[in-house]
């Protein structure tokens, strides 16, 4: 099935000369409203009985008009924006902003800064890869169990936020500098405890997934696309490292001090749904390992830059693009200054809207219930697809 | 029927054995107290017996659509509905309630006749299908020498009432989601008689209550090798029978809309809801009564408990095991189940025949264990790998990179 | 499914371990990965009966989950004393309004008769409808005076009056500050002590200059007339 390339074209799928007439196909519109949980978001499919024969994506749902916002907000008014983009992972939003307003106006962040924001962004991926194990299984039917497990983890981290940052979801945390406040007493402790925990929840989600055999045959062997596809469509994250690509930015390049913690990034070998839903797993431990290391060495000082500006903040002309390795792929700032208060340009570059535009070579020639796994596979969240 | 039983003379009306019949003993006595003809009698008895299983069964599905909640929702780490009454007991109450009150809408295409029809023709299958199953010794309501052939023959007919409502419906979704339902309902009606074929070579009856005194003491079927085969295939399609999870493509996920239900609104949907339930509890006491044992008890000493609770307590369990799978897979895809059906469940229902045959040719025992249980294992391994060819025995490989 | 791998005690138990260069997934006994799914699912049953951490429900509104103390909700303004006009901190310098992301807060400086700034809001509104809890305005705030308040419980059935908190609804006592949130409260008043007394003590040293100044002049004036007399001059 894979060996099958020329299936698998770049071009729209008017030019792919389907063999049958427009009315002999099934046209069907998966809603806006989902029972999957991915957000609002529209997939126009034809069918030739249960095959795809094109599929179009329709979003837009929830365009909020971020980017134009930030266009005559302050920099520092953007950053709690940036918490609703993705709003299953906030922290890495928020840390990927900062890198690139620092850059831009060339801030340095302190070493306890550094450390902090290291253990939220990997406290940060673990809540990402647990809430994506629960949905993966509620696309597939399987009642919610799943998700109510890992929901009930997730619950755990999220209250480690909220005694942080005061919010368990939209934290506003990080500042031009350094982070807003420093970590409460015993908080440390308590994220020790938690990760000590977490190998033994992932062990039964493992057993609960893993073998099952329903779960094998509803994900092996599909939404697999060879390695160039996926580079030249500009791919990134788990999806790319589930079909053997070695790109992680945290290794390609560093940001933060990644650099000085000792991990390795998991590859698997077809880059089908199930290596997808493996990678994260296996992801999930090498964050539990770099949260070890960064609690053991989390050094005392101070957590923001003295010089640190709140209000009056104008950087220097010039522009500066940064990127975090996010849960779901790169995230990126692209930030135009002129040197007032406010961005001359402000641009996303939304992982789960790149990794989306794929889906219909993914989804040709599968059934209709493959097309829902592949696009849980993806692990979408509109907010940032939108903006 | 009334008469017959009559004649055994039991002990007194009131020992927890009789309980059961005590509404249609009571009837009878009066109405032959009052000199009416026989025919009458016993018409009368049969009705109250009748009445009497419907009415067990109903308060049953009442029951169960609240237990199924609170037991998913416990399997799910919370409390389920406990709001309406204490511990939610009025849940379904609540729950005819709302399907009562709500409008009825038929849509402009839809042939209004069938659409009314359908749910109708689904729960009476379930109902007559209830009615030829030995719940204890003194409780058959109908006993046929053809109980069997009776039961599988009545259930069909909701196969046919599914297609029914899709086709009335009036609308694709519904009629692509009867058309689904219906192939999934007849390539999972074969397995189901043919697992029960070993059962009725050993026993040579077809008549239920028959098949339930065979299986005295502790020779339940199920404790054979071919009765454990034939029980698990058994078990599998009487799931895919009833459209639950993991094979519930009827329910969920056919486009998205619920199948051949879609155009339901009301008390029409919660008829199917009931046809679905009732025919859950049905096959599952019949594959109480085929293969663990009916109302008998385990062990000799514990017929002290009357032997229709022992049935009841076994329903329980199975319908435990149902919610449980439920709480616990996913879907499987059309193509899918059809695979495991024909390739899988039916060559294995086909193995037990010459299993059982040579259970009883040889007579059981540790002989009969050594010769049966390869012949089956060996197939299962074999089926499992060939059908399994996307499931092949690869190895996954993840390398790290630093 | 049987895993492979050599495991080192958590968090690296089965997939992925520590030293290993490759995980493994390996089919094994058809049949056997569905029944440890059901064993898990049947694990979490049991133990949701007898163990609090695999049932988490907290029945509202008869039980309330704790909150942590640091939870910011939607913003509430601070006054010393007993008296929420006099003693409010606030003093209308509108540098949270212009902060504020969504833009709802709304401030009018009040003003006596002749146009004089009197530094306290005639009318502070916030929009809670529009505020987006991000606490962008308590950070900003130089004079102490506006902080995240953790209450959360505040429907109304009035969709625009009910949302929009005025000054009667928002000022609050500073002892309020310090139930909800016992450490910044008292580094707040301790660091405004502090100012106060450092104030004092300058106010107090500069009254005391002064009056050793004018001592100084009277003593002056005191012995000079005798020199001036002879000059004509008046003393």
């Amino acid at each position: 099935m894979i060996s099958d390339l020329s299936r698998f074209s770049l071009s729209s799928s008017s030019s792919a000369a389907p063999v049958l007439d427009d009315d002999q196909l099934l046209h069907v519109s998966l809603g806006p409203q989902h029972p999957s949980t991915h957000g609002v978001f529209r997939v126009n499919v034809a069918l030739d009985g249960e095959t795809v024969v094109s599929l179009k994506p329709v979003f837009g749902y929830l365009h909020r008009n971020h980017e134009k916002i930030a266009e005559n907000a302050t920099y520092l008014s953007s950053m709690p924006y940036t918490d609703r983009l993705d709003y299953i992972c906030p922290l890495s939003n928020n840390w990927a902003y900062a890198n690139a307003v620092e850059k831009l106006a060339g801030i340095e962040v302190p070493e306890r800064a550094q450390y902090m924001r290291v253990i939220l962004a990997e406290l940060t991926r673990l809540i990402n890869h647990t809430a994506f194990a629960g949905f993966i299984l509620g696309d597939m039917g399987a009642w919610g169990s799943a998700l109510m497990y890992a929901f009930r983890e997730r619950e755990l981290i999220l209250d480690l936020f909220e005694d942080l940052t005061g919010a368990r979801m939209m934290a506003n945390f990080m500042r031009f500098g350094g982070c807003r406040n420093d970590l409460p007493a015993g908080w440390a402790n308590k994220v020790s405890e938690l990760v000590n925990g977490y190998g033994a929840f992932l062990d039964e989600m493992e057993d609960l997934l893993i073998g099952n055999e329903i779960l094998l045959a509803r994900t092996r062997d599909i939404g697999a696309l060879p390695k160039d596809v996926l580079i030249n469509g500009g791919i990134t994250g788990p999806m790319l490292r589930a079909a053997g690509v070695n790109y992680d930015i945290r290794k390609v390049e560093p940001y933060g001090i990644y650099q000085r913690f000792d991990f390795r990034i998991p590859l698997g070998g077809t880059g089908d749904c199930y290596d997808r839903i493996m990678i994260r797993f296996l992801e999930m431990r090498e964050s539990l390992k770099i949260l070890r290391q960064a609690l053991d060495q989390l050094p005392e000082g101070p957590f923001v830059h003295p010089k640190a500006k709140i209000r009056n903040f104008k950087p220097p002309v010039g522009e500066a693009y940064a990127r975090v390795e996010g849960p779901k792929g790169e995230l990126g700032f692209h930030l135009l200054s002129d040197g007032s208060a406010n961005p001359y340009r402000y641009r996303v570059r939304p992982p789960s809207f790149i990794n989306l535009t794929l889906l219909e070579d993914m989804c040709l020639g599968l059934d209709l219930a493959d097309v829902v796994v592949i696009l849980g596979s993806i692990d979408i969240v509109l907010g940032e697809v939108d903006r | 029927m009334s008469l017959l039983d009559m004649a055994y003379g039991g002990p007194s009306l009131w020992a927890p054995e009789w309980l059961p019949r005590l509404p249609q003993r009571v009837v009878e006595m009066l109405l032959q107290h009052y000199d009416t003809p026989e025919w009458l009698v016993s018409l009368a008895g049969f009705a109250v017996a009748a009445a009497t299983v419907v009415a067990v069964f109903l308060s049953a599905f009442a029951l169960l659509s609240l237990i199924e909640r609170k037991t998913l929702a416990r399997i799910q780490n919370r409390l389920g509905p406990n709001r309406a009454g204490w511990f939610g007991i009025l849940q379904p109450v609540a729950d005819g309630i709302k399907m009562l009150t709500k409008e009825d809408i038929v849509p402009a295409k839809a042939e209004w006749f069938l659409h009314l029809a359908a749910p109708v023709l689904i729960v009476v299958p379930a109902m007559l299908a209830l009615g030829v199953i030995p719940y204890g010794r003194e409780w058959v309501p109908v006993r046929l020498e053809l109980g069997l052939l009776f039961f599988f023959a009545v259930g069909t007919l909701t196969e046919m009432a599914v297609f029914m409502a899709g086709w009335a419906s009036g609308s694709k979704f519904p009629m692509l989601g009867a058309m689904r339902a219906i192939s999934q309902m007849v390539s999972y009606e074969l397995p189901l008689i043919l697992s029960a074929l070993g059962v009725i070579m050993v026993t040579g009856s077809l008549s239920l209550p028959d098949i339930v005194a065979k299986q005295e003491g502790l020779h339940w079927n199920v404790l054979t090798p071919w009765g454990l085969s034939a029980a698990l295939v058994f078990f599998i399609a009487s799931i895919a029978e009833a459209n639950r999870c993991p094979f519930d493509l009827p329910e969920g996920e056919s486009e998205i809309v619920a199948g051949h239900m879609t155009e339901y609104s009301g008390f029409k949907y919660a008829l199917f809801f009931m046809g679905e339930y009732l025919g859950l509890f049905a096959i599952s006491g019949l594959f109480i009564t085929l293969f663990l044992g009916g109302w008998q008890a385990p062990l000799p000493g514990l017929t002290v408990i009357p032997t229709w609770l022992w049935f009841f307590a076994k329903l329980v369990v199975v319908i435990f095991s149902h919610l449980w799978i439920r709480g616990t897979f996913p879907r499987v895809r059309i193509d899918q189940l059809m695979r495991f059906a024909w390739l899988c469940l039916i060559p294995m229902a086909l193995l037990t025949i010459p299993a059982a045959g040579i259970w009883v040719l040889i007579g059981g025992g540790l002989l009969g264990w050594l010769v049966t249980v390869p012949l089956l294992l060996i197939p299962w391994v074999v089926l499992t790998t060939i059908h399994n060819r996307r499931l092949a025995p690869q190895t996954r490989t993840y390398t790290f990179a630093d | 499914m049987r895993i492979s791998g050599k495991w080192r005690g958590h968090p690296a138990r089965r997939l992925g371990s520590g030293q290993d260069a490759r995980a493994t997934a390996r089919w094994s006994m058809p049949g056997l990965g569905l029944f440890k799914g059901l064993a898990v699912t049947a694990r979490n049953m049991i133990q949701s009966y007898y163990r609090k951490d695999r049932m988490t429900t907290v029945q509202y509104p008869e039980e309330r989950a704790p909150i942590s103390p640091n939870f910011r909700n939607f913003p509430f303004l601070c006054y010393d004393g007993d008296d929420p006009v006099a003693g409010l901190r606030c003093t209308a310098c509108s540098i949270c309004e212009k902060e504020c992301p969504p833009q709802c807060i709304y401030i009018v400086l009040d003003r006596d008769e002749n146009g004089k700034s009197l530094k306290r809001p005639k009318v502070f509104d916030i929009d809670i409808s529009v505020c987006m809890n991000c606490g962008i305005c308590a950070e900003v705030c130089p004079f102490d005076s506006i902080y995240m308040d953790g209450q959360y419980e505040m429907s109304t059935t009035d969709r625009f009056g009910g949302l929009l908190l005025g000054l009667d609804r928002l000022a609050k006592s500073a002892d309020y500050h310090m139930q909800l949130r016992p450490l910044e409260a008292s580094e707040v008043a301790a660091r405004r002590k502090a100012e106060e007394d450092k104030k004092r003590a300058a106010q107090a040293a500069k009254e005391a200059k002064a009056k050793a100044d004018k001592q100084a002049k009277e003593k002056a004036a005191a012995e000079a007339p005798a020199a001036t007399i002879g000059k004509g001059e008046p003393a």
